[in-house]
């Protein structure tokens, strides 16, 4: 399955937590599957999803998931050793891994060629990191989300895309609604 | 008391209470003072990028933050000034090492250093450049301008301000 197929299937696990979601296409699906306040979609910054995702956990106590995809976490690979080296056990990195740049029309990337984005998010300390595919994407982060653990998911599925209209809402009304819905969580 | 920790401590008074961090021998004072200081989780970046990526989740997340780099960071970081810091709208006060200003040892900072101001200009960023220790009086009145106007500030703290490189 492709990737807007796995978010429709993550969806209604996502609508229930706070989420940051990668520029592009992704943040266009999760939009039309239903726009939600607690979700933080990216309109540009490419690369930063993991990181926004990771201070939003560090600093308060509600189950953050970050939508990446691997393109995106090769621009941002530090990411990775930020993310094993400190404490964050709200935080879940799922990394859609299609092999390919998917907003810029599926350019390959090195993730699906010889780089193991799962080995190097070992190897950069992470002590929970899932390898699943597509089909398991859905049971892979419930599991994360119950085992309240620090979790990296690499989700493999194919590479396509659908067609999407651009996300045209106010960037800060998008991030003024999802703050609002953070602090009435942790009220 | 030593100018870092009073930097350190206008930090905590104003419940920055988030620090990203990458290394930096002028600001090395104020770096350990953040790391031991019990009110400021210090969470220490690869790369500037990275780091203000940090400080917009911290800051949603309802807790004040910082980013301490050096003035070379500005070349990296223009985009994810742009298009997140200031396109959603998020206060980030952004403490510098000036490098290659007056008694700077090494001449390759000095190319970064002449387009510092440029670029900080052209972004529309608030600088302020602090030259003399006195400079320093004025910082808790920058990080409350910051945080009041939800904008990313720059303060520039360059070697003489320091005492010498
Ligand atoms: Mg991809």
């Amino acid at each position: 399955m492709i990737r807007s197929e796995l978010l429709k299937n993550l969806y209604p696990i996502l609508e229930k937590h706070f989420v940051v979601c990668n520029i592009g296409l992704p943040s266009q699906e999760l939009h039309q599957l239903g726009d939600r306040e607690n979700f933080f979609y990216m309109l540009g910054t490419m690369g930063l999803s993991s990181s926004i995702g990771f201070g939003l956990a560090l600093n308060q106590p509600q189950t953050i998931i970050s939508i990446d995809g691997d393109g995106s976490v090769l621009t941002n690979l530090g990411t990775l050793s930020t993310i094993g080296n400190n404490d964050a056990d709200n935080y879940i990195l799922f990394i859609v891994d299609n092999g390919s740049y998917g907003s810029t029309g599926d350019q390959p990337t090195y993730a699906g060629g010889r780089t193991s984005l799962t080995e190097v998010a070992k190897a950069c300390g992470c002590e929970n990191v899932v390898e699943c595919q597509d089909t398991e994407g859905p049971a892979t982060l419930q599991a994360a989300i119950d085992s309240k653990k620090k979790t990296v998911i690499v989700c493999k599925c194919e590479s396509g895309n659908i067609k999407l209209p651009v996300i045209d809402t106010d960037p800060v009304v998008i991030r003024h609604r999802f703050m609002a819905a953070l602090d009435a969580a942790n009220s | 008391m030593s100018i870092s920790d009073k930097l350190v401590n206008d930090l905590a008074a104003n419940q920055v209470n988030f620090v990203t961090t990458v290394p930096c021998k002028q600001l090395g004072g104020v770096i350990d003072g953040i790391e031991k200081h019990a009110d400021i989780k210090h969470v220490p970046c690869n790369k500037e990028d990275e780091g203000i990526g940090l400080c917009a989740g911290a800051w949603m997340g309802g807790t004040r933050p910082a980013i301490i780099m050096q003035n070379t960071a500005i070349g990296v970081t223009v985009n994810t000034l742009v298009t997140l810091t200031q396109f959603y709208r998020m206060p980030l006060p952004m403490l510098i090492s000036y490098r290659g200003e007056l008694r700077e040892p090494v001449s390759c900072q000095v190319e970064m250093a002449v387009h510092t101001k440029a670029l900080l200009d052209q972004l529309l960023i608030p600088t302020y450049h602090f030259h003399q220790e006195s400079d320093a009086e004025e910082f808790d009145t920058i990080l409350k301008y910051c945080f009041m106007s939800k904008k990313p500030v720059a303060i520039l703290t360059d070697a003489n301000f320091w005492g010498g490189y």
